[in-house]
């Protein structure tokens, strides 16, 4: 689409004997400095070597038939749902909280930042230990939950959500943060002045703009999800069809059946490499080609 | 093209270098310390073997994968071993035994494996990860495991049948959990658990946290807990006992002191290190 609006506006077209080239591709590919490009090669080699080694150890011959083993299909079920509630999750409250963190001044927003970005380094079993405390049957929140509502977080898929969110959400809120930040905040005053309302702006001027950070933050919130293991183990326990997400079944699957294992780790790539690719170009490529 | 062919090999190249020495790490150095002192003792060993009179020196570091039920008397162990042999350094990883298999037939830098039942010493044994024959240094029950005061009155491994009872059992790759499936069996008790953890230890954590009410655990670890958790008896006719056992590592840098480590296990000292904290005797 904006390859043909940009054709139109520069008639010269590209050498004939080219490719017609996408608009605002780098020109001097090949001028990358040698030193750069050989550590770029082993940057590549390092992320694809452990890939190949699983492709190169899969048991291609009844890949099939483990996939179809009692439990895969339900763990990689239960993975896409739970990944998905803790995206939608991180959304609802994580762009909210960034636009607080990115335009609301108040007395100790670096360390509200820090606060709701602490789960990111903070290692999963620890995270599904501190969920314990706070929501667990016995926490100081959970004890009421399970007096007054009736309502248990562990042991339960929504238990799976609630970690899951808790370690993914800091992903997407530092991104759309950031983005709010880099926006110039005059579209959104002229907007004001014309007499749109305050949600009317946030929903037609600002949300357009930030939809690719958005975009990003959540896919990087649902990467984080569906391949979330210790606070899930730690905090909703492992069982098949209420628990047991992909992660903690390759986990076991190790175990006692490695070529399974193997199995289901191609599979839980195979998506994410859909995914990631697949949104890139829809999204965020077209997004960015536009705007440069 | 033949210059970026080029600069890719020399890339990989360098990858190869890095990834080589990044393999080295920590293990190599206590590796190198049993160096020096460890084939020159095997080699007066060899050389005297005439002369029983030779002492073999206990130093270097070792490496110890063991059973997570393991924990607490083990860890007196290596710290009573090195005690007793100060130019000896004992460091263990504890986990779940099926789980130290894996990593130890993944090149996992231990010295001496230490299982809590049979069939993951087997596996270790049959995938020629092992030197030697294992020995067997003790023996463990099973028990049932609930909170502090056993609040909800459990009396019988029946009773974990009940419905709104919250049961956390071991999964079966663990050998807490094989043998509790055994015990259950045994006793013709279907119980659905909330979750099947996949070392002994997050059963006791989950009910010595409240989470849950109730869980099958090893005797020892009952009493490992100490005042978090009250155990109930298995009565013997019903119960299962496993074996644990240790051997050499086929991977071992420092097998004189990993087999001078087992032989303290299975010594008088050892074995009443391991009677406190309530393992049977093999």
């Amino acid at each position: 689409m904006s390859d043909a609006t940009r054709s139109i506006a520069s008639p010269p077209r590209r050498g004939r004997q080219g490719r017609p080239g996408r608009p605002g591709r780098p020109v001097g590919r090949d001028r990358l400095p040698a030193l750069a490009l050989v550590l770029a090669m082993i940057a590549v080699a390092f992320f694809a070597l452990p890939l190949m080694g699983l492709l190169w150890k899969a048991p291609w011959s009844n890949a099939w038939s483990l996939l179809h083993k009692a439990g895969s299909l339900t763990a990689l079920r239960l993975s896409i749902v739970c990944s998905l509630w803790a995206t939608a999750l991180s959304i609802m409250f994580g762009v909210p909280l960034a636009w607080l963190l990115a335009r609301v001044e108040f007395r100790g927003r670096g360390i509200v930042r820090a606060l709701c970005t602490l789960s990111m380094v903070l290692p999963p079993v620890v995270g599904g230990v501190a969920l314990f405390f706070a929501l667990g049957r016995r926490g100081f929140v959970g004890q009421y939950l399970d007096r007054w509502f009736d309502i248990r977080l562990p042991f339960t898929t929504a238990g799976v959500v609630v970690a899951q969110t808790f370690v993914a959400m800091p992903f997407l809120v530092l991104t759309v943060e950031a983005a709010l930040r880099q926006f110039d905040r005059r579209f959104e005053d002229a907007a004001r002045t014309l007499g749109a309302s305050r949600w009317y702006v946030f929903r037609r001027v600002t949300l357009p703009a930030i939809r690719p950070a958005l975009v990003a933050g959540a896919v990087l919130a649902w990467a984080r999800a569906l391949g979330e293991f210790g606070a899930t183990i730690t905090f909703a326990g492992n069982f098949p069809g209420t628990t047991q997400t992909m992660p903690l079944a390759v986990y076991l699957a190790l175990e006692s059946d490695p070529a399974q294992a193997i199995v289901l780790a191609l599979v839980m790539i195979v998506m994410s490499f859909a995914v990631l690719i697949g949104l890139r170009d829809r999204w965020l490529g077209a997004v960015t080609t536009r705007s440069a | 093209m033949g210059k970026t062919h080029r600069v890719l090999v020399a890339s990989l190249a360098v990858l190869g270098s890095v990834a080589s020495s990044c393999g080295s790490d920590a293990k190599d150095t206590a590796a190198t310390t049993a160096a020096t002192s460890t084939p020159a003792a095997t080699a007066t060993a060899a050389s005297n073997t005439a002369s029983a009179t030779t002492v073999p020196t206990m130093t270097g570091t070792i490496t110890v994968f063991a059973a997570s039920s393991l924990t607490e008397a083990f860890t007196e162990m290596g710290a009573a071993f090195e005690k007793a042999n100060p130019g000896a350094k004992v460091i263990f990883s504890f986990g779940g035994s099926g789980d130290l298999v894996t990593q130890i037939g993944q090149g996992a830098p231990a010295d001496v494996f230490a299982s809590a039942d049979d069939s993951n010493m087997t596996k270790l044994v049959e995938a020629g990860n092992a030197s030697g024959t294992p020995t067997v240094v003790a023996k463990n029950s099973l028990e049932i495991i609930t909170e502090a005061g056993n609040p909800k009155g459990i009396a019988t491994l029946a009773d974990l049948a009940t419905p709104d009872l919250v049961v956390v059992l071991c999964a079966t790759t663990a050998p807490c959990g094989k043998l509790a499936a055994l015990v259950l069996k045994t006793a013709g008790v279907t119980v659905v658990p909330k979750s099947l953890e996949d070392k002994v230890k997050g059963v006791v954590t989950k009910v010595t946290m409240g989470e849950a009410d109730a869980g099958i655990v090893f005797a020892t670890d009952v009493q490992a807990a100490g005042s978090k958790a009250t155990g109930v008896a298995i009565p013997a006719e019903q119960n299962a006992v496993t074996n644990y056992s240790l051997v050499v590592t086929k991977q071992a840098t420092n097998t004189t002191t990993a087999s001078a480590f087992i032989a303290s296990v299975a010594s008088p000292a050892g074995q009443a290190i391991l009677a406190k904290y309530g393992f049977l005797a093999p």
